[in-house]
C-alpha cells in the first residue's frame, strides 16, 4: 500500500474527471432494493433506544407507509402488521453518515469511476444527487453496517480524495436503498460545500516526489485571492437575488451559479465549510460571520484548539474520523479520539462522519472510539444519528424513533457502536431492506469452493 | 520558520524522555489482572512476574518477591504486545527506492529514525514489535527489519535481536505503476504488466542462482585447500536473494489478486524458496488452500477495499476465511494510524467470519510472531518469553478499550497516566517558547524599522544591490 499512501498527495492535484463510467454499472450486482413506501410492520419485544427519551424494555415499534407510527411499551399491534420478533435484540435509529462520496466514487484510483471533483474553483450549481449511482456496490456494503442514510458531498476532502475547488457544489441526502435517486432522495440539497482555502506554504511536487516550500507571502497572496473571489461571488449573488426579487426575468440575465447561491446568502442553506487546521477554522468562522452564512464546520481536526470561538459563534461540527493522527507532531497522541468529548463538554454540537466511501462503514467505530476517550455514550449515539440531521435541517424527519419520522431504523444484537455487534434487520423508508452485499456474497461463494486439488 | 521548528523539536524532545518512571527494580509484578495469555486461556485475577525483561511466572498465585515493583491492574486486561507485520514507521524519508525494478541492495535498517513520533503513537496503541518494510514500487524491493518500539533508544537499539531479516516483494498495480506512472521527469520503467512483474522476479532469481553457484564453487575449492583462488566479484543486489534461496531471509510479498498470489507461489517453488508472508493478500480467501499448501502466511487488512481495482474484491471476511482453510493469518496496519487500533481491527474478524475471541487476538499477537519467526520470544504470555505486554482498561477486543501501559522487555515505555500528567508542563513550555519567538520577531522588526528609518537611505537601498550586513532585511530575509 505504501506506493498508494505516498500518492495520496496526488489527490491534491485537480485532475479532469469528466469521463463518465458505464462500465461499472454493468458489472455490479443489482442489490435487493426497497419497494415503494407502503406496508405495516410491528417490531416486537426489543429494547428500544428512541434517542428522544429513556430506552424502552420489551417495546414495540409500528411502521406504517414509510413512517414510524407508534413507539412504546404497550402498543396495540395493527391487524395488518407483518411481525418482526426482536426479543433479545435492540432497536436504534438508523445511523447517518453526513459527509461521504457514496455513489460518486466506486474505485478510488480508477478515475473513470469517480465523479467528485469538477474543474474550476466555484461550482455552486453542481448537485451531488445528479451523479449518485444507485447500483454502487458500496451502498449495500455500507447499509449492512447499520447506516441507513447518508449525505454525498462533492469535492469534500477525505481519505479518498480532495480538491474540487473552493465551492465544490451542493451536498445531497439520500436513503441507502432504492432503484433510482428519485426513490432514494431525502433532500436534494442540504448544504453548500465550501472547501476553505488554506494558506499553504508546502505542497507536494511530483518532479521531486517530495514537498516543495513556498514563501508565506506568496501563499498568503493566493489565499487572499480565493477569499476575495469568494466574497465577490457572494456579493453578486446578493445583488442577483435583489434583481430577481424586484425585476421580471426579462430584466436580468439568468445565472445558474448565482441562483444556486441565493439560499446560501439568505442563510437558508447551510454552508458546509471544510477546514481542519485551527488557523483555517478561525478564518472560515470569521468570514462566515461577516457574510451571515449559516456555517457547519466539517472536518475540524483542530477544532479543539478553537473551541471557545466555535462555542461563541454557535458553530456545529461534523468531525472527520476519530481514528486519524494528530495534526502536529507535538499534539497529544490521543487528540483526534478525545476531542469529541472535549467539544461536547464545551457545549458544541458534534456529529461523526467518515468523509469517505469504503470507510463509511467505520462510522460507528469512530464514535465508539470517542466514547473510549470520554464522550458519553448517549451523546455518541446522537452524534451518529440525530445531531447531523439537525445541522442539515432534517431533524424533524430523521434521527430519533418518534411517530411521524421516516422509518429508518436498525435492529441489532446490541450496542451499535461496539465492533462485534451484528445488524439483524434494517428498515429504510419503512421497508425491510436486505443486508446482503457484495462482501457477504463473495464470502459465501468462496467458502463453498471445493478443496483445491493442488 | 526555523525558530518555530525549534519550538516543535523542543516539545518533542521532552516527550521523547522514556515515560517510564525510572524503574528501580528489574523485578516487576503485574497483579490482579485479567490475563489473556493467547496460548493457555484467560486467567482472572492473575499476576505476571517479570524478571530481567522476561516473563518469569504467570498465574493466580504468583506473589511479589521483596523489592519488586508492583503494578496493580485491578479491573484491567493484559495481552501480549501487539505485533504489526506490515509497518513503515521509524523510517527516515521515503520507503521506496523505486528507480530500478530490483532494489534488493537497499536496506530499511540503514535508515531507521528512532525519533519518529509515530513510534510513540503506535506504542500508545499497544504495538511493541513492527515489521518495517520497504515500499511496493518494484517487484523486488529493499531489505526489511523487525524492530521493537523502544521509544527513546538509539536506532541501533531498535532491531529485534535475532529476528531474521526480510525482503519486500510486490506484485500487481504498484510495481507495474498502474495508478501513478513513474515520478515526473523520469522515464517509464519496466515492468508495466503482471507478465513483466513475474519475469523480473524470475530473471533476478536466475541470476541469484548462478551467483550462488559461483560462490559455492569458490568456497568448496577453498575448503579443499586450493591455493591462489580469486573470489567471485561481490554483487550487493544478488546477495540478499541468495540469502532467500538459503532460507536466511524472509520474503514478504505485497499482493492483491488471486492469480498473482499463485504466480509467486509457482516461481518460489521453481527456484526452491519459500514466501514467508503474502502481504495484503486481499484475494487470499479465493486461493486459501494453495496459500496454505505453499506454507506461506497471510497478513491482511481488516476491512480496506475499493481504493483501487485490485482491491475491489477485498472482503472483511478474508482473515477468517483464510484461517478456516488452514492459512496462518495476521492483521496488519500498513499505516502509523491504523496501528493504533489493531485490537479493534482484529475484533472485526469476530463480526465478519465468526472467529473466536482468542483466534481474533492471535491475529495481532501469536500469528504475526510466528510469521516473523520470533514466537520463541514474543506473541503470547508464557514463561521465558520477553515481557512485551499491553495493559488495557477494558476487554481489548472492545471498541471501548484504551491502552494504559505498554511494556517492552519488562520496561514501561508507554504510560497513559504519565502522558496525561506531563501535558500541562509541555503546553506551558511550548507557550513560553512561542512567546520567546514572538518577542524575538518583534525585536527584529523594530531593529529593521530603525535601520530603515531615513527615507533617503531606503531609496538608496532600492537603487543599490544589497550586500550582506547592509540592513537586517538583507541578512534575515530568507529566515522567515
Amino acid at each position: 500500500m505504501t506506493w498508494t499512501t505516498l500518492s495520496n498527495a496526488s489527490r491534491a492535484l485537480k485532475l479532469p474527471r469528466r469521463l463518465a463510467s458505464f462500465l461499472l454499472a454493468s458489472i455490479l450486482a443489482v442489490p435487493a432494493l426497497a419497494q415503494p413506501a407502503t406496508g405495516v410492520y410491528a417490531i416486537q419485544g426489543a429494547k428500544i433506544y428512541t434517542l428522544a427519551g429513556p430506552s424502552i424494555d420489551g417495546g414495540t415499534v409500528i411502521i406504517r407507509d414509510g413512517k414510524i407510527s407508534a413507539v412504546g411499551a404497550h402498543i396495540e399491534i395493527p391487524a395488518d402488521a407483518q411481525m418482526i420478533d426482536a426479543k433479545g435484540l435492540e432497536v436504534y435509529p438508523g445511523l447517518f453518515d453526513p459527509v461521504t462520496q457514496l455513489g460518486l466514487t466506486e474505485v478510488g484510483q480508477v478515475i473513470a469511476t469517480v465523479d467528485v471533483n469538477e474543474l474550476g474553483e466555484f461550482n455552486p450549481e453542481l448537485v451531488a444527487a445528479t451523479a449518485v449511482n444507485p447500483a454502487s456496490a458500496h451502498i449495500p456494503v455500507t447499509r449492512a453496517s447499520g447506516i441507513t442514510h447518508v449525505v454525498a458531498a462533492p469535492g469534500a476532502p477525505g481519505f479518498e480524495l480532495s480538491g474540487g475547488g473552493v465551492i465544490s457544489g451542493q451536498a445531497s441526502a439520500f436513503n441507502l436503498s432504492g432503484w433510482t435517486m428519485e426513490e432514494m432522495q431525502i433532500q436534494r440539497s442540504v448544504a453548500m460545500v465550501i472547501n476553505w482555502p488554506s494558506i499553504q506554504t508546502r505542497s507536494f511536487d511530483f518532479a521531486s516526489f517530495g514537498f516543495k516550500e513556498k514563501p508565506y507571502a506568496d501563499a498568503k497572496k493566493e489565499y487572499d485571492k480565493f477569499v476575495n473571489d469568494l466574497s465577490d461571488l457572494l456579493d453578486r449573488a446578493r445583488h442577483y437575488a435583489q434583481a430577481k426579487e424586484k425585476g421580471s426575468p426579462a430584466l436580468y440575465e439568468r445565472d445558474l451559479r448565482l441562483e444556486a447561491l441565493i439560499p446560501v446568502v439568505e442563510g437558508k442553506l447551510p454552508a458546509m465549510v471544510v477546514a481542519g487546521k485551527a488557523r483555517d477554522i478561525r478564518n472560515a468562522v470569521d468570514f462566515c460571520a461577516k457574510q451571515n452564512l449559516k456555517m457547519i464546520l466539517a472536518d475540524g481536526s483542530e477544532a479543539w484548539k478553537v473551541k471557545d470561538l466555535l462555542k461563541e459563534k454557535k458553530i456545529p461540527v461534523i468531525l472527520g474520523p476519530t481514528e486519524q493522527l494528530p495534526e502536529e507532531e507535538d499534539d497529544p497522541y490521543d487528540k483526534p479520539m478525545s476531542q469529541p468529548a472535549e467539544l461536547n463538554a464545551a457545549g458544541i454540537p458534534i456529529a461523526f462522519s467518515s468523509f469517505g466511501t469504503a470507510f463509511s462503514r467505520r462510522l460507528s467505530q469512530y464514535a465508539g472510539t470517542a466514547v473510549a476517550y470520554g464522550l458519553p455514550h448517549d451523546e455518541a449515539l446522537k452524534a451518529v444519528t440525530l445531531n447531523a440531521a439537525r445541522m442539515l435541517g432534517l431533524g424533524d424527519r430523521l434521527g430519533t424513533l418518534e411517530p411521524g419520522k421516516i422509518a429508518n431504523l436498525i435492529v441489532t444484537t446490541g450496542d451499535p457502536l461496539e465492533i462485534r455487534t451484528q445488524v439483524r434487520y434494517i428498515f429504510i423508508n419503512g421497508q425491510l431492506t436486505s443486508t446482503a452485499n457484495r462482501h457477504r456474497d463473495l464470502y459465501e461463494q468462496y467458502r463453498k469452493r471445493p478443496e483445491s486439488a493442488h | 520558520m526555523r525558530r518555530l521548528l525549534t519550538v516543535a523539536i523542543s516539545a518533542i524532545t521532552l516527550l521523547a524522555q522514556p515515560p517510564a518512571q525510572a524503574q528501580t527494580s528489574n523485578v516487576i509484578l503485574i497483579q490482579n489482572a485479567t490475563i489473556l495469555t493467547v496460548t493457555h486461556g484467560t486467567i482472572e485475577h492473575g499476576s505476571i512476574l517479570i524478571r530481567d525483561g522476561k516473563i518469569a511466572a504467570v498465574g493466580m498465585d504468583v506473589k511479589a518477591p521483596d523489592g519488586a515493583t508492583v503494578i496493580d491492574a485491578a479491573g484491567q486486561f493484559v495481552i501480549p504486545g501487539i505485533i504489526d507485520c506490515h509497518s513503515h514507521i521509524a523510517v527516515d524519508g521515503s520507503v521506496n527506492e523505486g528507480g530500478p525494478a530490483v532494489s534488493s541492495m537497499v536496506n530499511i535498517a540503514d535508515v531507521l529514525n528512532p525519533a519518529d513520533i509515530n513510534i510513540y503513537r503506535d506504542l500508545a496503541g499497544g504495538v511493541t514489535t513492527a515489521n518495517i518494510l520497504h515500499g511496493s514500487a518494484n517487484p523486488i524491493g529493499g531489505q526489511t527489519v523487525v524492530i521493537k518500539l523502544r521509544w527513546g533508544k538509539q536506532a541501533n537499539q531498535l532491531p529485534f535481536e535475532g529476528a531474521l531479516p526480510g525482503i519486500k516483494f510486490a506484485l500487481g498495480e504498484n510495481p507495474k505503476h498502474s495508478n501513478f506512472g513513474p515520478p515526473a521527469g523520469t522515464p517509464a520503467r519496466y515492468p508495466a504488466t503482471r507478465l513483466g512483474v513475474e519475469e523480473v522476479i524470475r530473471q533476478a532469481f536466475t541470476e541469484a542462482r548462478e551467483y550462488k553457484k559461483l560462490w559455492d564453487d569458490y568456497n568448496q575449492r577453498k575448503a579443499a585447500g586450493e591455493q591462489n583462488l580469486l573470489p567471485p566479484r561481490r554483487d550487493l543486489k544478488l546477495e540478499p536473494l541468495v540469502e532467500v534461496l538459503e532460507g536466511k531471509r524472509y520474503v514478504h510479498a505485497h499482493c492483491y489478486r488471486a492469480d498473482e498470489i499463485l504466480m509467486l507461489a509457482r516461481v518460489a517453488k521453481e527456484f526452491g524458496f519459500k514466501v514467508r508472508t503474502f502481504q495484503h493478500v486481499l484475494e487470499g480467501y479465493k486461493v486459501a488452500d494453495e496459500i496454505a499448501a505453499s506454507g506461506a502466511g497471510g497478513s491482511t487488512f481488516s476491512d480496506w477495499w475499493a481504493y483501487k481495482i485490485e482491491a475491489y474484491d477485498a472482503i472483511p471476511y478474508n482473515a477468517a476465511l483464510m484461517q478456516e482453510r488452514g492459512v496462518l493469518v495476521s492483521i496488519n496496519s500498513d499505516s502509523a494510524e491504523e496501528a493504533r487500533h489493531l485490537n479493534q481491527e482484529a475484533a472485526k474478524s469476530m463480526k465478519y467470519g465468526d472467529l473466536s475471541a482468542n483466534d481474533a487476538l492471535k491475529l495481532i499477537t501469536l500469528n504475526p510472531a510466528i510469521q516473523l519467526g520470533i514466537d520463541n520470544r514474543a506473541g503470547s504470555i508464557d514463561v521465558g518469553k520477553d515481557a512485551d505486554l499491553v495493559i488495557y482498561n477494558h476487554d481489548p477486543l472492545s471498541v471501548y478499550a484504551v491502552v494504559q501501559k505498554t511494556l517492552i522487555d519488562g520496561q514501561v515505555y508507554f504510560d497513559r497516566e504519565h502522558d496525561l500528567a506531563a501535558r500541562p508542563a509541555l503546553e506551558k513550555e511550548k507557550q513560553a517558547l512561542l512567546e520567546k519567538e514572538k518577542k524575538a520577531a518583534e525585536e527584529e522588526k523594530k531593529h529593521e524599522e530603525k535601520s530603515n528609518k531615513s527615507p533617503e537611505k531606503k531609496q538608496d537601498q532600492k537603487k543599490k544591490p544589497l550586500k550582506p550586513g547592509d540592513s537586517s532585511e538583507g541578512v534575515s530575509g530568507g529566515g522567515r
